[in-house]
């Protein structure tokens, strides 16, 4: 096994709970799907998202009607906190492939039962992502002239815009990641269709199951699409979020124009879509008492996957710093200056704090154990990352090269309101995944305990 | 007990099928819906207050252009004629003449009539007049068979695509600038070619299809 290196836990830690069966394993995920009644801690954290949801819905409609001038975003920093969180939610989104994907590559055990967690993360996360750019454009009525098709216009997108590439890129990552995530819940829709007590249900679940019945051949086909699909999902969310890099490092302005930018990104994703994945996986293992399932094996795990992304971090990070100083370029280096000692001074000191300092304590096995203290390392990394996205973008065109460009970003209560509403989309959307479809892959986990059993 | 019956594969196929033909519909219609005649209004000729013939005033009689559209050579907009314009003639023929009321009484009320644009560019296209004449670019070229409209009918679509179809390349719509008002003009042996009058007017198309061209 890949992860048996491990130094916290014995090296057969269990991956499951030693008592869990194939039945008990179904019966206590698809209980949750079936009951009647949704918890109480559901209701509330939906209800807190349907709300943040209705903020994002008044905030759109007041920046439609108005123009994005009820943002702080103006001349010289025209890319805001809508650009940075898009560049944020998307590296969120992208930590869900990677646990799903990359780590099906690799037939790590401990992706078997967070990988749907991690997908559904990554649906609720991409649309937030998906948004941000559209609310951002002057007339986003006309977002749809980046598709290329030329009918009356006579001309096309311009295919030497990086800014074109991540509209391709984020189209053709979203569309993937539904089929994909689709593939591999298909014969989990099949078991909660059969375990289900009520007519309609059965209807519900029999028709998104597609006739699912388990027999070899749908077996066979579904883990070779599902295989090939994990290939090619692995490294186009390297490039998805690559691109999202050359946003910045195509533009000529002093703390962007840099070659580093496409893995700095894809090193961003990997921490911080792996902290929110902790989150997740912490908040549903005790909320749904799913403590067989979803074990310390697994947090361990992630907890080191957060360390390997803090290093990965902490070089880009160095790069960061050296570049300004190696070369000649004096807007680098003032601008560099600037980030760190002056009006972004806090923020760029706490994102490093938060992303590479404080996730050393991964070191230690004991904290990889400690669940409330993952769950504030992960909560700590989202913010930093946030930070980081935010002094990165605002910082450079606040210090241009023109000292008489210069200027500061001021984010207004509708900048802070599109942050939360967004926030209230994908907890919207993720409390209606736990809600109505499995949350761990029972075929996957199936393997597990068949494996576990005949040894 | 069977969830779905034998017919459920039939429903699940048509919908599939019907999920697949409104795809195709769709990108159908992205593409055919704009240009349709019913969305361009092209070859559609608006109800005007005066049934205004060009057909008979330029082919019939002979009028220049000009004597009506007075600032074409020198303005942005070409220019509706003033109703004084149309009683340099219509003061003294068809004095009585029922279609020509509205003229006789807007000179009486001295408010202009209102005619019915024909041609509707957006308000962030500036185009102007004077310089298409000066480059030697005929009327007809955009406002079709004037000459020989008995109703005056939108001889183009319009389009973004149409109007960078000439600046993308000119040399063919080009005509001696003596002959940019003749209505029934066409290019014989002895025109001098399109690349000659693109040297002779100047024309250099490096910048005719940037933005700022014609988006201010």
């Amino acid at each position: 096994m890949a992860m048996s290196v491990s130094t916290g836990l014995p090296p057969d830690a269990p991956v499951i709970a030693p008592d869990l069966t194939m039945t008990s394993l179904s019966e206590q995920v698809s209980a949750r799907v079936l009951s009647e009644r949704a918890p109480l801690w559901w209701h509330i954290g939906f209800a807190v998202g349907f709300m943040l949801l209705t903020l994002l819905i008044v905030q759109m409609a007041w920046l439609f009607i108005n123009g994005i001038g009820v943002w702080g975003v103006n001349i010289p920093v025209a890319w805001g906190l809508a650009i940075s969180e898009y560049v944020w939610w998307i590296a969120l989104a992208s930590g869900g492939t990677i646990v799903s994907a990359l780590f099906f590559l690799t037939r790590s055990p401990w992706r078997s039962a967070t990988n749907r967690i991690a997908e559904s993360m990554l649906l609720s996360a991409a649309p937030c992502a998906g948004l941000m750019p559209i609310m951002h454009l002057g007339r986003p009525g006309l977002f749809y002239w980046l598709f290329p098709y030329s009918t009356v216009m006579g001309v096309w997108p311009q295919v030497r815009s990086p800014l074109w590439w991540d509209f391709i890129c984020l189209i053709c990552y979203i569309l993937m990641s539904v089929m994909y995530y689709y593939t591999g819940i298909l014969p989990d829709l099949a078991t909660v269709r059969d375990l289900a007590k009520s007519r309609s249900k059965q209807i519900l679940y029999g028709i998104l199951a597609l006739g699912w019945r388990g027999s070899v051949r749908q077996w066979q086909n579904q883990r070779v699409v599902y295989a090939i699909m994990s290939a090619i999902m692995a490294p186009m969310v390297i490039s998805v979020h690559s691109v999202v890099g050359l946003d910045f490092a195509g533009g000529l302005t002093p703390g962007w124009h840099d070659t580093q930018f496409p893995p700095y990104f894809f090193f961003g994703a990997v921490i911080s879509g792996t902290a929110l994945i902790m989150m997740l996986t912490i908040m549903v293992r005790w909320g749904y008492g799913l403590r067989d399932v979803l074990t310390e094996y697994h947090l361990n795990a992630m907890a080191k996957v957060m360390l390997v992304g803090s290093l990965l971090l902490a070089y880009a990070y160095v790069w960061e710093a050296f570049g300004p100083f190696y070369g000649s370029d004096v807007a680098e280096k003032t601008e560099f200056l600037r980030r760190m000692f002056g009006f972004t001074a806090s923020a760029f000191w706490s994102e490093k704090i938060l992303t590479v300092v404080i996730p050393q304590l991964l070191w230690l096995p004991s904290v990889r154990r400690n669940q409330p203290l993952l769950f504030l390392i992960s909560t700590g990394i989202i913010l930093g990352m946030w930070q980081e996205r935010f002094v990165f973008v605002t910082s450079s065109l606040e210090h241009n090269y023109m000292p008489s460009y210069w200027g500061h970003f001021f984010p207004t209560f509708w900048d802070w309101a599109a942050l939360a509403g967004t926030i209230g989309l994908f907890l919207t959307m993720f409390f209606l995944f736990l809600r109505f479809v499995p949350i761990v892959s029972l075929a996957e986990v199936r393997e597990i305990v068949e494996e576990k059993r005949s040894k | 007990m069977a969830i779905f019956g034998p017919r459920a594969n039939l429903f699940m196929n048509v919908a599939l099928a019907g999920a697949g033909g409104s795809a195709i519909v769709l990108l159908l219609a992205i593409w055919v819906v704009p240009v349709m005649g019913y969305n361009t209004q092209q070859r559609f000729a608006p109800q005007q207050p005066i049934p205004f013939s060009h057909k008979h005033h330029v082919s019939g009689l002979g009028i220049d252009c000009r004597y009506c559209h007075t600032t074409v050579e020198t303005s942005a907009n070409a220019g509706m004629p003033s109703t004084a314009i149309c009683m340099t003639c219509h003061s003294q023929i068809w004095t009585n003449a029922a279609m020509l009321a509205p003229d006789r009484k807007s000179l009486a009320e001295n408010k202009p009539i209102h005619w019915t644009r024909v041609y509707g560019l957006p308000d962030y296209v500036f185009f102007d007049h004077s310089i298409h004449i000066a480059k030697g670019v005929g009327c007809t070229e955009c406002h079709g068979p004037i000459g020989d409209m008995a109703l005056t009918w939108k001889a183009q679509t319009l389009y973004m695509s149409w109007c960078l179809s000439c600046h993308r390349d000119p040399a063919p719509h080009l005509r001696p600038l003596d002959q940019v008002f003749n209505a029934h003009w066409h290019r014989t042996p002895s025109t001098p070619s399109g690349q000659t009058l693109m040297a002779e007017y100047h024309i250099h198309t490096r910048d005719l299809s940037d933005c700022g061209t014609c988006h201010r």
